[in-house]
């Protein structure tokens, strides 16, 4: 396989199983291929139970996947502990949870030094610790440094908070950064600062971000591309004006009807809730929620049996507009979306 | 006529150990039948504690001063009897966080049907399960679901049943406060049509708090912008998203970019710096030290809200000069 | 930056963290009534056992040095009266308060590093080695204390050192409990899954993370297991399983039964060994309770 420089993290037909307390199989990711380039900024979106949050999780090696693989920069993911460690340093994640993600006895500057220490970073780079603590708290826009590093959690902004992350995470200077809902619990005059700095570390540091976030509105800020997922699979992935100005998946297109600010749409509400991955659907996973179907639409196109029984592709890890539907191929002609692009794995 | 809720120059504030604390700082509000009236502010900014003080639901040691008149009776004043009339069915109040609210060991159906037990001592199990079946239906949940306990909902669900245990008693006025909050973006606008419906079909007056202003501007008739405990730009909701006088809620309206914006395209918007903690608020304008456009006039003295007309009003003296 | 910029040293950062969190400490601790009472207490007791060969002299316990009649009342002499050999009590309650503390002390350590160990452990990993310690803990929870220490007392043989370890060997288990429940909570929060995503292994997320979060439940712990601790020493001293050589509360409580003072009326050789045992337990305990409110943010009235 040919390997591109814009493919930094890559996941491959990557799924993760749980198995309930009932003994039932919940897919909570059922063939995801999606790439991170370095310096580019990708945004995952989803509802809660779509698999967005796993799939992060997958991809720093926090769950290892049931099946396919996640390469990075080409290699396979050693999920030995010696190759976590080492991944750490290339990628940093942002946990959701601002408030919980700081330990309570510790302040600033034991926080942000706790990657340093680890990987002993002050040996390997010549700076001393402190040096390196102070720097990441300024990237993350926490100036001057020394004032924070004896503040304890509760003594932060929630804002304050976010940015002491994120430097936790940029002390160890890594390439990719995974940001998990960065700002749905701040609030919202202190979250265009944060989005800010996330495009100005990427200006100055090159640093690659992978956004997962429910929030349209924020992907259109800071995005260069969104994929789209449901019920562990990616329904759409395209540029972000592709993806949000034409929208062609039905769900994408509700999603972004319901969004306040989009007088332009109306408003499809879609009923119910994403279903229970132990229970995925027949044909596209979709179809039981689907407007196009319930309105005919897809019966006219003639591919409502389609819908309800022929499961579609995977959609590749490739450029361009993608989309997982048999009315949209049908309406745009290609046939089933991506198939035989991407077989070796 | 037709008020059901009127605030005047409501001010709540709380004795800490740091210090007093003033949360809410004369508050004018007004909220007729059939209208829903949105607060948006930041965490803190003393919109919940606003929620609770139209229930006399703040907490023991606050001292309030001004009226919070419900149905032109003042809440504030009243004895407990007629204070427990007030509470569920005149006006109820919706929670944010519909997970901890509920009760994990009851059946939904006996959340729902307690408070019409406790206004109803009469009522007869076989009208009770009528009741709340039909309360369930209103929420669009099914009947049977008054069986289930609250692990086995959804957020969503969890939600719905809040809001039919808020109808439980008919009130004609509901506080919501940040409904939505923790919900996904499907689920949030199921729910804010949920609770559109309910004020079209019953006639009932709400109080939406949220700290979205999108949201607001989306389903509400006014809209109440607070900052730092006060109220800093009251409109007609959708020309206060689309036009807002004060920066505040400039910054507000810009912090939800309008997808498809090209001016929002790696441009994202907002203000530098915290809210003040109420406990030492800047003198004057209490936003002056976050505002791009302040002058020394702003840090002298704390603006008046100035009425534009057209129902508009904003506390702020450099409108024209920013606009 | 550059590092004339940074005023402090990461040891620097450190030490002033460490002040910053004791004067709060003290500081909450200060508000707490009660708790001051106890730790006032306990430094008279303290002082008392450490300044003991001061105040009263170590020839006083000897029998045959003893200058008192059989079981006299309290005189201006002998204050609190005397035993049966004519000892001095005040002396032997003096003495007798370095060998209670003493061995309510040391049997907390052995019982704090045992039960913090296994509670940690059994908390803190998953799978069947988890399973076998809990087992493990569970099994000594549920033995009664007196049947266990007496066997255990009577294979080693009576000697302080012997007293020490049966009442430490026996007394851990709710502390491992109590660290196992903390443990298994503080396993779930976010800044541990932080931690693995800044690359810790498991070590270090025991030590820089779960163990400096339980450590001032242990540290409230403690003090309350010294009482009980003091406690069991009186009991096995008073069923005569305890060091024949030397005098403590509980030793001085057996002798008192065995000669009949309960039935002669000598009052004074029962009540003062009880009095003291009770100041102590108490004490430690309003220490304990006062340290377990400010550590424990739950049981903090707001």
């Amino acid at each position: 396989m040919t390997r591109t420089v814009d493919r930094f993290l890559e996941a491959q037909r990557v799924g993760v199983e749980f198995t309930t307390r009932g003994g039932s199989v919940a897919r909570a990711l059922d063939g995801i291929d999606l790439s991170v380039g370095r310096g580019e900024i990708v945004a995952l979106v989803g509802e809660s139970g779509s698999g967005k949050t796993t799939l992060a999780r997958t991809l720093i090696g926090l769950e290892p996947p049931t099946s396919g693989e996640v390469l990075v920069d080409g290699a396979p993911m050693d999920h030995s502990l010696r190759g976590l460690r080492a991944l750490r340093r290339r990628v940093q994640m942002v946990l959701q949870d601002a408030a919980g993600a700081l330990n309570p006895r510790q302040t600033v500057y034991e926080s942000v030094a706790e990657g340093v220490r680890l990987h002993r970073l002050a040996r390997s780079t010549g700076r001393s610790e402190t040096e390196i603590v102070a720097q990441a708290l300024s990237d993350a826009g926490l100036r001057p440094p020394e004032r924070l590093f004896l503040r304890y959690p509760h003594e932060l902004s929630g804002g304050q908070r976010q940015r002491v992350l994120i430097a936790g995470a940029l002390a160890l200077s890594p390439e990719l950064l995974i940001a998990d809902e960065p700002v749905s619990s701040l609030d919202a005059s202190i979250r265009g600062e944060l989005l800010a700095l996330l495009l100005r570390l990427r200006e100055e540091l090159g640093l690659g971000v992978l956004v997962v976030t429910h929030d349209l509105g924020l992907a259109w800020n800071i995005a260069d591309r969104i994929a789209v997922m449901y019920l562990g699979r990616i329904v759409e992935q395209g540029s972000t004006e592709q993806v949000l100005e034409s929208p062609r998946h039905p769900y994408t297109r509700a999603l972004l009807s319901v969004v306040p600010e989009i007088d332009r749409l109306e408003p499809v509400v879609l009923t119910g809730e994403i279903p229970d991955p132990t229970r995925i659907p027949d044909g596209c996973r979709f179809h039981p929620r689907c407007p196009c179907l319930l309105d005919g639409s897809s019966a006219a196109a003639g591919v409502d049996g389609d819908c309800r029984s022929t499961p579609l592709e995977i959609l590749p890890a490739a450029p361009g507009h993608l989309v997982a539907c048999h009315l949209d191929a049908k309406l745009h002609g290609s046939t089933a979306p991506g198939a035989g692009l991407f077989t070796d794995s | 006529m037709g008020e059901l809720l009127e605030l005047r120059e409501l001010t709540v504030s709380y004795r800490t150990s740091e210090g007093p604390l003033t949360a809410v700082r004369g508050v004018d509000l007004v909220v007729r039948s059939g209208e829903i009236v949105g607060v948006a502010g930041e965490s803190g900014c003393g919109k919940s504690t606003l929620a609770s003080t139209v229930l006399r639901l703040q907490p023991k040691d606050a001292a309030v001063t001004g009226e919070a008149l419900v149905d032109g009776a003042d809440v504030l004043t009243m004895g407990w009897g007629d204070l427990r009339a007030v509470r569920w069915a005149e006006a109820s109040i919706v929670f944010q966080g519909a997970l901890h609210s509920l009760n994990p060991v009851q059946r939904v159906f006996d959340q729902i049907a307690e408070p019409i037990r406790l206004h109803e001592p009469r009522v007869t199990t076989q009208e009770l399960e009528q009741r709340v079946g039909q309360l369930l239906e209103q929420v669009g949940l099914p009947r049977a679901r008054s069986r289930a306990y609250p692990h086995q909902l959804s957020g969503g669900q969890r939600q719905r049943v809040m809001i039919a245990m808020a109808l439980a008693c008919r009130p004609r006025l509901i506080v919501a406060d940040e409904p939505t909050t923790a919900l996904d973006v499907m689920v949030q606008a199921q729910i804010l049509d949920l609770l559109q419906g309910l004020v079209r079909d019953l006639g009932l007056g709400m109080v939406l708090i949220s700290h979205d202003l999108s949201v607001l501007a989306d389903v509400c008739d006014r809209v109440v912008v607070m900052y730092a405990g006060r109220v800093v730009e009251v409109g007609p909701a959708d020309e206060l998203f689309a036009d807002p006088l004060h920066p505040y809620a400039r910054a507000l309206s810009g912090a939800f970019p309008r997808i498809g914006d090209p001016a929002a395209r790696y441009a994202p918007s907002g203000l530098g710096g915290d809210p003040p903690d109420p406990r030492w608020l800047p003198q004057g304008c209490s936003f002056a030290p976050r505002c791009p456009h302040a002058v020394d006039a702003c840090r002298a003295e704390e603006p008046p809200l100035i009425d534009f007309g057209g129902g508009r009003a904003a506390a702020c003296i450099r409108v024209e000069e920013t606009r | 930056m550059s590092t004339a910029d940074v005023p402090l040293s990461a040891r620097q950062v450190t030490w002033r963290r460490r002040r910053l969190a004791t004067r709060r400490g003290w500081g909450e601790f200060r508000r707490h009534r009660s708790g001051l009472v106890g730790l006032v207490v306990l430094t008279a007791f303290v002082l008392l056992a450490l300044l003991a060969p001061l105040i009263a002299d170590a020839e006083g316990l000897e029998a045959s040095r003893a200058t008192g009649g059989v079981l006299e009342s309290p005189s201006g002499e002998f204050w609190l009266g005397t035993d049966e050999r004519g000892r001095s009590i005040v002396t032997l309650l003096i003495w007798g308060s370095r060998i209670s503390l003493l061995v309510g002390s040391l049997a907390t350590l052995i019982s704090m590093v045992i039960g913090t160990t296994m509670g940690l452990a059994s908390g803190f990993f998953e799978g069947w080695p988890a399973r076998v310690l809990f087992r493990i803990t569970e099994w000594f929870l549920v033995i009664p204390f007196i049947p266990l220490a007496i066997v255990l007392a009577s294979v080693l043989g009576r000697s302080l050192l012997n007293i020490v370890i049966v009442i430490g060997v026996t007394g851990w288990a709710g502390t491992a409990l109590l660290i196992r429940s903390q443990t298994l909570s503080i396993k779930e929060r976010p800044y541990l899954e932080r931690a693995k995503v800044l690359g810790a292994g498991r070590w270090h997320q025991m030590t820089r993370h779960i163990l400096p979060n339980v450590m001032p439940m242990v540290f409230a712990n403690t003090t309350l297991t010294v009482a009980l601790a003091i406690l069991a020493e009186t009991t096995l001293s008073f069923l005569g399983l305890g060091d024949p050589t030397r005098v403590s509360w509980g030793s001085m409580l057996e002798n008192a039964f065995s000669v009949g003072a309960m039935t002669t009326g000598a009052w004074w050789y029962i009540v003062p060994p009880g009095v003291c045992v009770v100041l102590v337990v108490l004490s430690f305990t309003l220490v304990g309770q006062a340290l377990e409110e400010i550590f424990n943010p739950r049981l903090r009235r707001r």
